[in-house]
């Protein structure tokens, strides 16, 4: 499969054959896939059908039950910290007790053990990083007061402070509303045309990002589909993946899926935190 | 009001004082090595919310320092022992916190139930058994000092080389991960730094109050700053003085030291958390004022 936008290069994230199975349940299977630097790659799927065991796969934390998974022609363990990886809002625990510019200098030096050294540089560093995400007005507010766009601000600029050649967003979206999903979704496109990162977006909701995805990997609980969102994202493609009739409909530009099992009745990732959704999901 | 007064007496006494300082400078010293340790250890308490391991470990402490009591032994060696037998179980047994609660609610009564046991074996002194529970501080002679303070520069060495991944671990452990730190490792090595943590505490204010001191200087540090160099510096200050004027004030009295640490540490919390209020306030409004340079 190629990418749309014809970008060039060595796949930054390659799999072939890859599949992942928990005892005896395999999540998914058969996967080929290439990653090339500037792509933006939309993962999609109901729960369960191994959205987040794609993101810990490619973390390196999850081994591939079958096939190879190689990250910047690595094994994705040692490749791990070249990877921005932005996680889900609740994975920060003690909140109070960090800045949002610390949040940004561990994205730096935070995995070094001993006294910090050259701390002017990374100062500097943290405050240039913090001014691109547009999160200097509270550099020095604890994350626990920031708002969840605020946050996830702080987050992407953590993420990007190494200049990762892989930005790896787990459901970025979740909890904000549409003005913050704009501007969160701005600020990666940009750093993508900017820079030539790649971009794995694993979402529930398509539309924020519609514009942007050049690919979307589609994992259901019957197989996966990749390919352009033209092509994926269709009734006849999508009632293949759930065997079932599936409904795909296109007004004003948005993607509305209807009939696709367990979505609409899908409970947030995580219960306790709210989703706010429009009631469009793909 | 003569019954006051006969109170008052017993509580604050201060006749000959200048003698007496001289029997605790040996536990003003350790004071200030137990501030430090205390306060260090406190902000990571703090950020992996381990109140409860901390009593948890304070218990089987205590266990090991009777045991020790009885048997002869020396007895901050017998803390540390107990101390670092809980620590290393809770460290094992529960890796997520739902499983540590439950585990740390198993061993606290066994450790409180067998240092009772020790203790009620004990011919010696009763003030030596009660000293154990709620604290002393003339008992800290030569030899226990050099334990003190060797088990006090340990942690500290510890902690300053694992304090950076540590806390990275401690308030984001997702990505910590993803980045490499070895989060279960550092896990695992922290409960033991906080186990010879706990058990030095347990020298000085017994093992009932050990959360005053790690525990309490941090959560009243983490009320008025967010900054990671000014949080651990105004938790060991806070540590510092709990202890010292605990020790100077218990001094002049009949009553053992705890009480005096114990509100002295309390009334520092109170205060930063009405201070608090006021920096809450200011970053309420941030987005109208102007950026502070």
């Amino acid at each position: 499969m190629t990418p749309v936008s014809g970008q060039a290069g060595t796949p930054v994230v390659s799999l072939r054959g890859a599949a992942l199975s928990y005892g005896d349940r395999t999540v998914w299977s058969g996967l080929d896939l290439d990653v090339r630097p500037g792509e933006f790659l939309a993962v999609l799927g109901p729960n369960g059908a191994g959205k987040t065991s794609f993101v810990r796969a490619l973390l390196g934390r999850q081994p591939l039950s079958a096939g190879t998974l190689t990250v910047l022609g690595r094994p994705a363990r040692e490749a791990a910290r070249h990877i921005g990886y932005v996680p889900q809002q609740a994975a920060l625990s003690a909140q109070a007790l960090l800045r949002a510019r610390d949040l940004v200098r561990f994205g730096i030096d935070g995995h070094r053990f001993g006294p910090r050294l050259r701390t002017g540089a990374v100062r500097r560093r943290v405050d240039e990083i913090l001014e691109s995400v547009g999160a200097a007005a509270y550099a020095d507010v604890p994350l626990g007061m920031l708002s969840g766009g605020e946050r996830q601000r702080v987050r992407i600029g953590q993420a990007l402070a190494t200049d990762p050649r892989i930005l790896l967003c787990d459901e970025p979206l979740l909890s904000l509303d549409l003005n913050h999903q704009r501007a969160v979704t701005g600020l990666i496109d940009a750093r993508r045309r900017s820079h030539g990162t790649a971009v794995v977006f694993v979402t529930h909701e398509i539309n924020p990002v519609l514009g942007m995805v050049d690919r979307v990997l589609y994992l259901a609980p019957g197989g996966h589909r990749v390919g352009p969102p033209d092509e994926v994202l269709t009734s006849e493609s999508l009632s293949r993946l759930y065997g079932t009739q599936v409904d795909v409909v296109r007004v004003r530009g948005r993607v509305v899926v209807a009939g696709a099992p367990d979505e609409p009745a899908a409970p947030p990732h995580h219960p306790g935190q709210v989703h706010e959704t429009d009631g469009v999901r793909a | 009001m003569t019954l006051a007064d006969g109170v008052w007496q017993q509580i604050f006494d201060f006749t000959d004082y200048g003698e007496l300082l001289a029997l605790v400078r040996n536990s003003l010293i350790a004071g200030v090595a137990l501030g430090l340790v205390g306060g260090l250890a406190g902000v990571f308490v703090l950020m992996r919310d381990l109140p409860f391991a901390v009593h948890g470990i304070s218990e089987l402490s205590f266990a090991g320092a009777s045991a020790a009591l009885l048997l002869g032994a020396n007895i901050v060696a017998g803390s540390i022992a107990g101390s670092l037998l809980a620590a290393g179980a809770i460290g094992v047994l529960g890796s997520r916190a739902r499983d540590r609660n439950s585990v740390i609610g198993i061993i606290m009564p066994f450790g409180l139930g067998l240092g009772v046991l020790f203790l009620a074996l004990y011919k010696g002194r009763a003030a030596n058994k009660f000293g154990l529970l709620t604290g002393q501080i003339v008992a800290v002679d030569t030899p226990q000092m050099s334990w003190l303070l060797g088990t006090s520069v340990l942690v500290l060495i510890a902690l300053a080389v694992m304090w950076r991944p540590l806390t990275f671990a401690s308030t984001d452990p997702d990505v910590a991960q993803a980045r490499g730190v070895p989060v279960r490792a550092l896990s695992f090595a922290f409960m033991l730094v906080l186990g010879l943590a706990v058990a030095l505490s347990v020298q000085v204010v017994g093992a009932l109050l050990v959360l005053t001191l790690v525990v309490t200087p941090a959560a009243a540090a983490a009320r008025v700053t967010a900054s990671p160099v000014l949080l651990p510096v105004l938790s060991v200050l806070f540590a510092v003085a709990s202890i010292e004027g605990g020790i100077l004030l218990a001094l002049g009295s009949s009553i053992p030291i705890s009480p005096y640490v114990t509100t002295i540490s309390f009334g520092i919390y109170a205060v930063c958390r009405v201070a608090g209020k006021y920096r809450t306030r200011r970053w309420g409004t941030r987005r109208t004022a102007v950026r502070a340079a």
